[in-house]
């Protein structure tokens, strides 16, 4: 801005303006490595095997999955331990068509919640034992439509050498054609 | 109407807590809170929780959506204040006061073993613009300068530092929780962290999880015969650029622990209070927070510390407990950590030398690089 000339109430364009650049030696490396605890590391290492762990509650019949020590509607330790079966269906899903750091995908990818089936007990869709994960095998249209609710699907595993305890020991749930 | 406390619960208090994650850690703390209160049910008889917690230091952002179900507040009025757990017990403090609540609990709890660049972590809490480009590679620093300013203000000496260590280490020992106590540890021998600061002189951090329920006194006897009433609560931050505050006193902590006192109507607190649990993660801290507390006049803690005024059985023995050199800095849990101890007191649950244990004065400061304290006046 130059002397004289009344402030442009609109503001100065961009391009005009050299703006101060400050570059930072710290911002913040903050890392951390968080504790697994019981719940999920036993169930980290169920993953590992190719098994998918949960946790139930008797008082109110609720399955924790992902688990937790705790029952946090009833607030007790919850009642023991389960295994819930690596296939479900889908309770909610939408394509994604961008990356974690925004940038387009050459190939959008499914994404979904899943309830899992655990057998004898059976759950509403307020809640349930499940998994968010990728869906694969189902096509842009089947999720786009909404065709992809309420469809089976089962857990695709990583080989076992190639499993860590993580949950991208399963690479994605993946639709069962009837 | 007057705010009691009628339920104290922790765990952790080790240097990393392997088995249990931060919301076990939470659920357990919150369990033998409520076992304490006479078996209270937080689904059924809790108005309101409050989660005192800083997203840094969880490493989760918006951490305050993990505060509600470990400890019985699922879809309950759950809200988290950025700060130190003491400041949680304002909040409850004025929720009760208001008529509105009757019983409300409060939570903090604090992993630091689970931060792999705690330094870095702690310098973002620095000015990011006048002092981050330093990169200070070690935050103690800052702690130092404050300790020079208020040392060569005061002539205060390094003898004077290695009192506070021996006296935390000496005490600490007797307390149940302080990991850190190591009676005889040798303050000289320790190496210089940043001067005059050597490792003795800062504490260490810890694992830990603090849940305290508070209760109108209305309802307060439902769940203990003996609640310890919070007689007063105040805090205060002093400037957000460190260039701006007193380097040689803590004034936030003079304060926090002005504004408590006129609550619970305190006029001389070095008469009326019996004891004090005060922050001490840095062995200066300890004398300054004292004179900030008027426990003792400006410059002259050190001189009643070597009389032994503040020693256990001494005239007004402050942090029994050793404080957080001997037990630890958990995050924000530290503020909970020294009134549980202190409520431990009260009740006569912790055999601690102290003549009379009716009034208690607990003090928490949030650590380098703020300038925020916190107060609370209790009465049994």
């Amino acid at each position: 801005m130059s002397g004289g000339k009344p402030i442009n109430p609109r503001g100065t364009k961009y391009e005009k303006v050299e703006f101060p650049v400050f570059e930072f030696p710290v911002v913040g490396k903050a890392r951390y490595s968080y504790t697994t605890g019981e719940a999920l590391g036993r169930f980290l290492a169920g993953l590992k095997e190719g098994k998918i762990l949960g946790t139930y509650c008797a008082g109110c019949g609720r399955v924790f999955v992902p688990p937790r020590i705790y029952c946090s509607y009833c607030f007790k330790e919850v009642d023991g331990w389960l295994e819930a079966k690596d296939e479900g269906v889908v309770v909610t899903a939408v394509m994604s068509y961008i990356s974690a750091t925004r940038a387009r995908l050459e190939r959008p990818v499914a994404v979904g919640v899943i309830k899992l089936d655990v057998p004898g007990r059976q759950f509403d869709d307020h809640f349930f034992p499940g998994i968010m994960h990728y869906i694969c095998g189902a096509t842009e249209d089947d999720v786009k439509s909404m065709r992809i609710f309420g469809a089976r699907v089962k857990a695709k595993w990583k080989r076992p050498e190639q499993r860590t305890g993580s949950i991208t020991d399963i690479e994605c749930f993946e639709v069962v054609r009837p | 109407m007057r705010v009691g406390i009628v339920g104290v619960g922790w765990f952790g208090f080790q240097p990393e807590v392997v088995d249990y994650s931060f919301r076990e850690m939470m659920f357990k703390a919150a369990q033998r809170a409520y076992e304490d209160a006479g078996g209270l049910d937080p689904r059924s008889e809790v108005d309101a929780f409050v989660s005192c917690q800083e997203d840094f230091w969880e490493g989760i952002s918006i951490a305050d959506e993990f505060a509600p179900d470990p400890v019985g507040g699922a879809m309950k009025s759950v809200y988290t204040v950025t700060g130190d757990g003491l400041q949680c017990v304002g909040q409850a403090y004025m929720m009760i006061r208001s008529g509105l609540f009757d019983v409300v609990v409060v939570e903090s709890h604090g992993k630091p073993s689970d931060v792999e660049t705690l330094n870095e972590v702690i310098f973002t809490a620095t000015d990011p613009i006048s002092l981050r480009p330093l990169g200070l590679e070690n935050v103690h620093a800052l702690a130092a300068l404050e300790a020079r300013a208020y040392m060569s203000k005061f002539g205060v000496a390094e003898d004077h530092l290695e009192a506070v260590v021996e006296k935390a280490h000496k005490a600490g020992v007797k307390n149940q929780r302080a990991v850190y106590a190591s009676p005889g540890k040798s303050r000289s021998a320790t190496p210089v962290v940043a001067e005059p600061l050597r490792e003795a002189d800062v504490a260490k951090f810890v694992d830990a999880a603090v849940v305290v329920v508070l209760a109108s006194e209305r309802v307060a006897k439902r769940y203990n015969d003996t609640p310890v009433w919070v007689d007063g609560v105040w805090w205060s931050t002093e400037f957000s650029s460190l260039e701006f505050h007193d380097w040689a006193f803590p004034l936030h902590a003079r304060e926090a622990a002005d504004g408590a006192y006129t609550q619970a109507k305190i006029a001389d607190p070095y008469k009326e209070v019996d004891f004090a649990e005060v922050d001490n993660r840095y062995s200066f801290k300890e004398l300054q927070h004292i004179e900030a507390l008027r426990l003792a006049p400006r410059g002259t803690a050190k001189d009643l510390l070597a009389d032994g005024a503040f020693c256990p059985g001494g005239r007004l023995p402050v942090n029994l407990s050793g404080g957080a050199l001997a037990e630890g800095v958990p995050f924000e849990v530290h503020g909970l950590a020294r009134l549980s101890y202190a409520v431990g007191v009260m009740r006569g649950e912790v055999k601690a030398e102290v003549d009379k244990a009716e009034t208690a004065v607990v003090h928490s400061w949030r650590g380098i690089p703020t300038t925020t304290s916190v107060a609370a006046v209790l009465r049994i």
